[in-house]
């Protein structure tokens, strides 16, 4: 197994979907059964190399970069194929590949309009391949490169078979059809922040010039960035570029506004996709990029990280409050979750970064299985809006109980997989590193402490008029309105399982990330 | 004596444009002189790639660089490479042209041979290192192309653009020439390499920046750059659509080299004078060429605007290191970068705009709306070029924006900051225009007055099927390895290596 520990499992698992893709392109058009075996092969064979991943990871030595490769890739500017993943990222790479067979299972007799599973399953793959590709990157054009290739996958996601109601642009007043604008809306929103990230990368990696030879690879800078080469205005400009970057795809009010749309808009398993692991490549950019290789620039931004993460909390919140559309409802109560995970990473400690990481999991699991359940009821009722829909205990009682799970999951009951991320992050605001405002921080926690009773507020709400009370008459007779069907079943089962197992047992994610995390902030602050 | 091996490419491509002309007198079937054209080009392909790997072999006489008459003309690593792009695209253009002249009454063997003789000049701009050279050459460009430009005879827009083409060129010429004669009545030379050297008695004179100044405008005619760019869309519109490819890839480039050489080989001391004017030169023509392409409606009027933007992109590291009094080195290698991968992903996207024009008979976007429902893997391409025009990865336009950043970046001051921050936000709104096409094509649907049914019946010609498969297949392998145009252009970029 020397070949797989030394760079080809994780290559593999990177890969394999991309060859997925060019299979399927090669299949014709009418066989379908053939583009679903080839797709639900790929991903079975994906997660289960992840899974080995997992069980070889040496736990002992968590900090430590494992399955790692470093190869010549663009010698010009000295850019390599720096791959390698530890504690905070193994987590990650699992979830992605958990979540994309789940994907492929739902898609299996779920197919949204128009019917083009090739196409689908395609992107599907390609999507796998950057979203992957990035939380196992160690070299920042690498990671630049595989951050950007999940765009145009689910551009085209959002475009194609996105929610063809229409919709006003704001400002210029114009009427157009919801998939279209969210599609470019999205595109347009990460690409104005990954430009400045590559701008910032670019400036990070001539001024390591200073000091050595020129390098691209993050471990490297991340040694730089804690023997203090990056200080001043240089430090302050870099720092926002990068920021600007991640903050757009976590993302982080007042940058969120694509999110809605895009979740709105976009397939079910667009949305859960997009929902569960793309946002997490932006908070991902924070702990493995941002804080190690501008440990001081960060702390000294923490408070404005953690204000605008606080203020995401109470205004994804309020946001959902004024919803009627189900899945636009979910889609704010991520930007509130995601306030929380970014919360715990402005304070800088490793209870907050451990948090945040719990968190992302979490949110990946949970909110998944929330967009996969609003997919489905869309799908059967024709509609999303919350004041046609009712008494779903009645109509299809093992959907509103599943509903009812997820919700309760969302709003962090303890003992379930949410309750670890929020807690762990009020408590860590409550202690926040050395020299950060305590008056500041435990404010903030006050504040989404609030937060988190309006989460369970809004969710009660939409609890009470999707599930309980008496379906209204257009719906007594329809009989669109199956039950939860065998492939949700698959697909959601595993959901629901990790949700309580984590919720239980934290120790699944914890227990690889937090030597990782301990010594990232061991590293960057000195503590 | 004359080093005839370090010739020979001009040679083999000289005789070639008159046995295309001959090819044209003894035959009926036209298209033979777009074969032994072809045959030709690969010919020449064969020294350039001799004298590139002379230096390391033992037998080979003679190394890089060589030169010839007196000076005037020199080949080195820098116009070896330039001159297999030149050839390249010559090919591509070829094959991009037979299916479209055959597909009405146009004159066929003259235009090879025009196209042939304008890739004879672009490969003697290559190594001219004097400004009556470089001017011959410039000529032998422009000349067939306002030719070419108006070869649809009965169209208005094509004899508007031949008109247009040809008076802005010829005021943009005249300025060119009056700015060399002003450079000669000052300094008595005008051998680059003289010019370089020229006293500081003769530089300080105010009619020496003057020359100067007239030179540098005068090329931004043959890139489209601001302010000499306005012919750019309507040209590019009336135009033949397979010539409108040669002018925004072969034309360009041309006229980048004449920039390149005359930049970095007869002004490099003098930056500090004509970097800001090329600083905001970029500027101007990246922010201009995208705001106005976002309002477009037709695919080759669209294409136009971006190839001012684009020419914005790749002037912008020029600008930045010369303004800053910086190494131009990286500039220099940045911009040979850019050059090859917009020859690359530039001439695909202009492949599938004519397999779709050949359909749709109309450069209309609305025309084509919902092209993915009758030419999937058309659309597939076409989707596939713009994207990577708009510089998203993994297409190999990617590696030319980072080079492009990398280079105003590593300036180190704050004019190479300020254009990035430029350019990045340009790249956004770039990218709006260039996802317009591919939103009409994808998302939207089929208009009424289209039949898809018949439109997806029409067979793709073979010799647009191979010009499409070869750029495809450059712009992916480009976009994951992009390492090899790095060497490339680092090759290219040796003479540059110990000039300052």
């Amino acid at each position: 197994m020397e070949w797989f520990d030394s760079g080809w499992g994780l290559s593999l698992v990177v890969f394999l979907p991309l060859v997925g893709a060019l299979v399927l392109a090669a299949i014709p058009r009418a066989n379908e059964a053939a583009m679903k075996w080839v797709a639900l092969v790929t991903a079975i064979v994906t997660f289960v190399v992840s899974i080995v991943l997992a069980m070889r990871f040496d736990y002992g030595a968590a900090a430590d970069i494992q399955f790692g490769t470093n190869l010549p890739w663009i010698d010009a500017i000295s850019a390599n194929y720096h791959i390698g993943i530890d504690g905070i990222s193994l987590p990650l790479v699992v979830l992605s590949t958990f979540i994309t067979l789940l994907v492929v299972i739902y898609s299996w007799e779920h197919w949204p309009e128009p019917h083009n599973p090739k196409l689908l399953l395609a992107l599907v793959m390609i999507l796998a391949t950057g979203m992957t590709g990035t939380f196992v990157a160690l070299d920042l054009i690498l990671f630049f490169v595989f951050f950007e290739i999940v765009l145009l996958p689910m551009y085209f996601m959002i475009g194609i078979w996105g929610d063809t109601s229409m919709r006003v642009v704001p400002v210029v007043n114009w009427e157009i059809e919801l998939r279209l604008y969210a599609s470019i809306k999205f595109f347009l929103f990460t690409l104005f922040g990954s430009a400045f990230m590559l701008l910032g990368f670019l400036a990070l990696y001539f001024k390591s010039g200073d000091v050595g030879p020129n390098t691209f690879d993050i471990l490297q800078l991340s040694e730089l960035g804690r023997a203090g080469v990056f200080t001043g205005a240089f430090a302050f400009w870099v720092f926002a570029a990068l920021f600007l970057g991640f903050a757009v795809k976590v993302p982080m009010w007042p940058l969120h506004t694509w999110l809605p749309d895009a979740h709105t808009a976009a397939p079910t398993i667009g949305s859960v996709i997009l929902a569960a692991i793309l946002l997490k490549l932006g908070t991902y950019g924070f702990i493995r990029i941002l804080i190690p290789i501008l440990p001081d620039e960060a702390r000294r931004w923490a408070w404005f990280i953690g204000v605008l993460a606080v203020i995401g909390i109470i205004y994804g919140s309020l946001a959902c409050l004024a919803q009627n559309d189900v899945k636009r409802l979910i889609a704010y109560s991520s930007v509130g979750h995601m306030g929380f995970v970014m919360l715990g990473v402005a304070t800088m400690t490793d209870i907050g970064i451990n948090a945040a990481i719990i968190g992302m999991v979490a949110h990946g699991l949970i909110t998944g299985l929330l967009f996969f359940i609003a997919g489905s009821m869309a799908h059967r009722y024709h509609t999303r809006d919350m004041n046609r829909l009712g008494g779903q205990m009645l109509l299809m009682p093992k959907m509103g109980v599943l509903l009812g799970f997820a919700a309760m999951a969302s709003l962090g009951l303890p003992s379930l997989a949410g309750f670890w991320g929020e807690f762990m992050s009020l408590l860590a605001s409550f202690n926040p590193l050395d020299g950060l405002s305590l008056g500041l921080f435990r404010t903030l926690m006050v504040l989404a402490s609030i937060g988190t009773v309006m989460t369970a507020g809004y969710m009660l709400w939409m609890l009470r008029s999707v599930n309980f009370g008496e379906p209204a008459a257009e719906w007594l007779d329809d009989h669109n309105l199956h039950d939860v069907d065998k492939f949700e079943w698959m697909a959601w089962a595993p959901l629901v399982v990790m949700t309580i197992a984590i919720g239980i047992y934290p120790k699944i994610v914890l227990g690889a990330t937090n030597d990782a995390v301990v010594n990232l902030v061991n590293k960057a602050f000195g503590g | 004596m004359i080093d005839y091996h370090a010739i020979l490419p001009e040679i083999i491509l000289g005789v070639t444009v008159l046995a295309v002309l001959a090819t044209d007198l003894v035959t009926r079937e036209k298209y033979y002189g777009a074969i032994v054209g072809m045959v030709g080009l690969f010919a020449a392909l064969v020294p350039i790639f001799t004298l590139g790997v002379c230096d390391d072999l033992a037998f080979c006489s003679g190394s890089l660089p060589r030169e010839l008459f007196g000076g005037s003309y020199v080949v080195d690593q820098y116009s070896l490479v330039m001159k297999g792009l030149f050839i390249g695209a010559a090919f591509i253009a070829i094959l991009l042209s037979v299916a479209y002249l055959q597909s009405d009454r146009f004159y066929e063997g003259e235009y090879y041979f025009l196209l042939l003789a304008a890739l004879f000049g672009a490969v003697v701009m290559a190594s001219s290192r004097d400004f009556i050279t470089m001017i011959v050459g410039l000529e032998l460009v422009s000349g067939p192309g306002f030719l070419l430009a108006g070869w649809r005879k009965a169209d208005e827009k094509s004899n508007e653009a031949a008109l247009k083409y040809f008076i802005i060129g010829v005021i943009a010429f005249a300025l060119l020439v009056m700015g060399v004669s002003l450079l000669y009545g000052i300094s008595g030379t005008q051998l680059f390499a003289d010019l370089a050297v020229a006293p500081a008695a003769v530089v300080d004179e105010p009619v020496f920046l003057l020359g100067m100044l007239f030179v540098f405008l005068g090329f931004t005619f043959k890139i489209s750059a601001v302010p000499f760019h306005v012919w750019t869309p309507d040209v590019y519109e009336g135009s033949p659509t397979p010539v409108t490819a040669w002018l925004s890839v072969g034309s360009k480039t041309a006229g980048f080299v004449g920039f390149l050489s005359v930049a970095y080989l007869a002004f490099p001391t003098h930056a500090n004078l004509w970097g800001p004017l090329l600083w905001i030169l970029a500027i101007a023509s990246m922010t201009l060429g995208n705001l106005v392409a976002v309002k477009q409606t037709n695919i080759v009027r669209l294409l136009g605007y971006s190839s001012i933007a684009q020419a914005g992109f790749m002037l912008a590291p020029f600008g930045a290191a010369a303004a800053a009094g910086a190494d131009l080195q990286q500039a220099f290698g940045a911009t040979i970068i850019y050059l090859l991968i917009y020859a690359v992903m530039n001439l695909g996207a202009f492949g599938v705009v004519i397999a779709g024009g050949a359909r749709v008979k109309s450069y209309e976007l609305d025309d084509w709306a919902g092209m993915w429902r009758w030419a999937p893997g058309l659309t597939v391409l076409l989707a596939m070029f713009f994207m990577s025009l708009a510089g998203i990865p993994p297409l190999a336009g990617w590696f030319a924006k980072l080079a492009m950043f990398s280079a105003t970046i590593g300036v180190g001051s704050w004019w190479g900051y300020s254009i990035a921050v430029i350019a990045a936000l340009n790249s956004v709104v770039a990218f709006v225009y260039y996802s317009k096409v591919v939103k009409s094509t994808v998302f939207d649907n089929v208009p009424d007055h289209v039949d898809p049914e018949a439109l997806s019946r029409i067979e793709l010609a073979p010799t647009l099927t191979v010009a499409l498969g070869v750029t495809t297949i450059l712009v992916l392998f480009l976009g994951v390895f992009p390492g090899v145009i790095g060497n490339l252009s680092k090759f290219a970029s040796e003479i540059l290596a110990g000039t300052f």
